[in-house]
């Protein structure tokens, strides 16, 4: 029998907490708290970076000033006071060349969270390239990686390496007038990863970015720019973590994809963010704006999240399809427990002729969680003989859990042809005495039946990244039921 | 004795459902309830298995030297009771295999034994559903989704026989099979049966009882056995019909 390693991972889960909730002691430079012009020279000197982009920074807090925070969301948010929060804070080590220079407090940390910066000691062929608070760790596989010509560095070092390219790219895709945590990235954003395929490359291993919030009272704004070049290929993960502490943190990034002309890009990630504790304390406010564009023809990007952390989840990965024949795919498991709220969801814009979108969301509710998915797909006129095909389901845990969906369609001509189907569920008791009468208990039952109805996203993530889900699902639904 | 109920009283929603039900099962025994519908053999099954919502409201029932009544599904099954449903349940996504090695490592773990390795479950899973002669495929298949009447009926033979419980209840199991496959489910029992388990068989047709040869036959009539007797007591009902047995309860 063909055995498939995805299947046999829910193991004992013990550990009812969150696992990542610890601090890592390490000596950190702060920059004083607070949010002004002086703040953002301050930035960019600290990374040493080009005028160009100080001003970019400067004309995204001027614009950001004119912005008020949107409530159109399904959320209920405390008021941020965005004077009281500190914009940069790392590590005080610099960014490591070679093993031996890394702070072994930072590899420990690191090693902790499951993410081995040895390249020795990997196993399986995945770069990383770890962020600690505002700065960028260590990145692996580097030689690996130019032999192919492959550029993936943390954003700061791209910045100076690769200064063109940067500029070429930057804001393309979300232009910092988007929204308003998009013009506050934009402003402050301290690191992230920058990706460059080279035309007609394929990435021969995995890439990925580990976000570690790690310093008290801080915020969190990287950036993430993957560019894949004509015909070449890439496939991306992102997980990120952080300490459990009373307070909110606030982690508004960004993403940027851009897919050439017979290009694909994968995205994945898995989101546990500190979700904040039984009783809603505290908690990652994640306001995310993560977009790609399949500008060329037939150019190709998916999108597959995990979400299972965060106090508050507030983010629409959304793809445009500006090209002929070109392929857009959402996958996304969203979990809520305890007083978690999300509002997530896609924009699917269809602009090239034959383009073709699929969405497939699965949010699953339990505690007094509320959980939204919220989509638009646009098919604008000249974009003719489209499809899209839209699933999105709920599964409802608990009678004091909420869920919702919205999803807005606009289809501006007749040759295209858009479905959705929706369907609402809970587990059902049947169910859970048929696992039970096996002797499996029922919050291990409860995992398992939710790990099948999330079947369908999980196995489009990466093995790796699989793996961890399907244990993270398990453990976010914990005391859920009973 | 391994299973003995005393005076068993199970109400569900505030109705009596069973009134006074009592029988003794030793190992080795293969013992078969048959009766009308309605009458209550399901509902005897829910509380031998302790299902949520079938509330005991008097009696005991002893398993192994001690009462379970109050003692959590899934401890009962760890503990060498396994049930065959009438209306086996589907859960989308979660293949038979990763379905059993939970339930197989569920019970390691409360035995104290470490996960079985993977070479060694895969071996296992092979052997055991060549016994029921359920194919490959199927293996690799959601937990009954899609499954024929039939086939669904041989999975529970197929995880009975993974599970190896020493109590397992039979509830209709060859209702909906056809000759081969009731063949098959009967060859499963027999093989299975040996002096220090004991088979449960509730059943509507004495057909059953030519594969299954039953130690005794009691019939059930509005929540209670109502008479027992040995196999040939099974013929006499498929003669007869029920109509004589509601008389006896009087
Ligand atoms: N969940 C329930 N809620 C209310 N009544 C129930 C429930 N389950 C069973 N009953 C009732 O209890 C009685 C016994 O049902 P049960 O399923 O045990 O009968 P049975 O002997 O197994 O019948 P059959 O031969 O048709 O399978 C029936 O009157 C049935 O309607
Ligand atoms: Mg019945």
């Amino acid at each position: 029998m063909e055995s498939n390693p995805k299947e046999n991972i829910i193991e004992e889960v013990t550990n009812k907490d969150y696992e990542f909730g610890f601090v890592t002691d390490i000596e950190t430079d702060f920059i004083p708290k607070g949010l002004n012009e002086d703040i953002i020279r301050l930035i960019s000197k600290k990374k040493e970076e080009p005028e160009w982009l100080l001003d970019f920074r400067l004309k995204a807090f001027r614009h950001w000033q004119t912005l008020k925070m949107p409530t159109w969301a399904h959320l209920t948010i405390p008021p941020i006071d965005y004077q009281d929060i500190i914009y940069y804070a790392a590590p005080k080590q610099r960014k490591a060349k070679s093993l031996d220079e890394v702070d072994p407090e930072l590899l420990a940390t690191f090693d902790k969270l499951g993410i081995s910066l040895d390249e020795q000691k990997k196993l399986s062929g995945v770069a990383v390239d770890a962020v600690m608070d505002s700065t960028s760790v260590k990145t692996t596989f580097q030689e690996t990686l130019s032999k192919h010509g492959i550029i993936f560095m943390s954003f700061s070092e791209a910045v100076k390496q690769h200064p063109d390219l940067v500029k070429k790219y930057l804001g393309k895709v979300v232009p910092y007038t988007d929204n308003f945590f998009a013009a506050l990235n934009s402003a402050v954003f301290s690191d992230g990863s920058f990706c460059y395929v080279p035309k007609g490359v394929r990435c021969p291993i995995e890439l990925s970015t580990y976000f570690r919030i790690n310093a008290a009272n801080t915020g969190q704004f990287e950036r993430t720019l993957i560019v894949a070049d004509e015909g070449a290929y890439v496939s991306y993960m992102e997980g990120c973590t952080a300490p459990q502490r009373d307070e909110n943190q606030l982690h508004a990034a960004i993403v940027e994809i851009i897919s050439e002309k017979d290009a694909e890009v994968k995205y994945s990630t898995v989101q546990n963010w500190y979700p904040g504790d039984k009783d809603g304390k505290g908690g990652i406010y994640n306001f995310v704006t993560k977009r790609g564009i399949c500008r060329g023809d037939n150019a190709k990007i998916s999108w597959t999240q995990v979400e299972t952390g965060s106090a508050i989840t507030w983010k629409y990965p959304s793809c445009i399809l500006k090209g002929d024949n070109t392929v857009a795919e959402f996958y996304s498991v969203a979990v809520t427990n305890n007083w978690q709220q999300a509002d997530t969801g896609t924009k699917m814009i269809h602009i090239g002729k034959n383009s073709r979108s699929t969405i497939i969301s699965k949010g699953i509710s339990a505690g007094h969680s509320q959980n939204g998915y919220r989509g638009l797909v646009k098919v604008v006129p000249e974009a003719t003989n489209c499809r899209n095909f839209s699933q999105c389901d709920s599964l409802l845990l608990g009678d004091q859990c909420g869920a919702h969906t919205w999803p807005y369609v606009e289809c501006g001509n007749d040759s295209s042809i858009l479905e959705h189907e929706a369907t609402t569920s809970k587990i059902s008791e049947d169910q859970l005495f048929y696992c039970n009468q096996r002797g499996i208990p029922t919050e291990k039952a409860i995992g398992l039946i939710v790990n099948g109805y999330a079947k369908d996203v999980l196995n489009k993530l990466p093995m790796e990244f699989a793996v961890e889900a399907q244990k993270l699902l398990s453990i976010t639904l914990e005391g859920s039921v009973g | 004795m391994l299973l003995n109920i005393k005076n068993l009283h199970v109400s569900i929603g505030g109705k009596e459902i069973l009134k006074g039900f009592n029988l003794g099962v030793n190992e080795g025994e293969i013992h078969a309830i048959m009766g009308p519908n309605g009458t209550g053999k399901s509902t005897w099954a829910a509380a031998v298995t302790g299902r949520e919502g079938y509330e005991i409201t008097e009696g005991e029932i002893w398993y192994k030297g001690q009462n379970i009544v109050g003692m959590p599904p899934e401890e009962r099954a760890n503990l060498g009771i396994f049930l065959s449903f009438q209306y086996p349940v589907e859960i989308p996504g979660v293949s038979m295999q990763n379905f059993m090695r939970t339930a197989v490592n569920a019970k390691r773990e409360y035995q104290g034994l470490p996960p079985m390795s993977m070479i060694d479950f895969t071996k296992m899973m092979k052997q055991k559903q060549a016994m029921v002669e359920i194919t490959e495929k199927l293996q690799n298949r959601y937990v009954n989704v899609g499954f024929s009447g039939g086939e669904k009926k041989k999975n529970e033979i197929f995880q009975m026989a993974m599970l190896e419980p020493e109590l397992s209840i039979l509830d209709e199991t060859d209702s909906g099979l056809d000759i081969d496959a009731l063949r098959i489910v009967a060859n499963g029992v027999n093989q299975l049966h040996n002096e220090h388990n004991a088979f449960v068989v509730i059943t509507h047709y004495q057909r059953l009882l030519d594969y299954i040869v039953p130690d005794f036959v009691h019939v059930m009539y509005d929540g209670r056995i109502v008479k027992s007797g040995d196999k040939k007591l099974a013929l006499e009902l498929e003669e007869k019909g029920y109509e004589w047995v509601k008389e006896l309860k009087l």
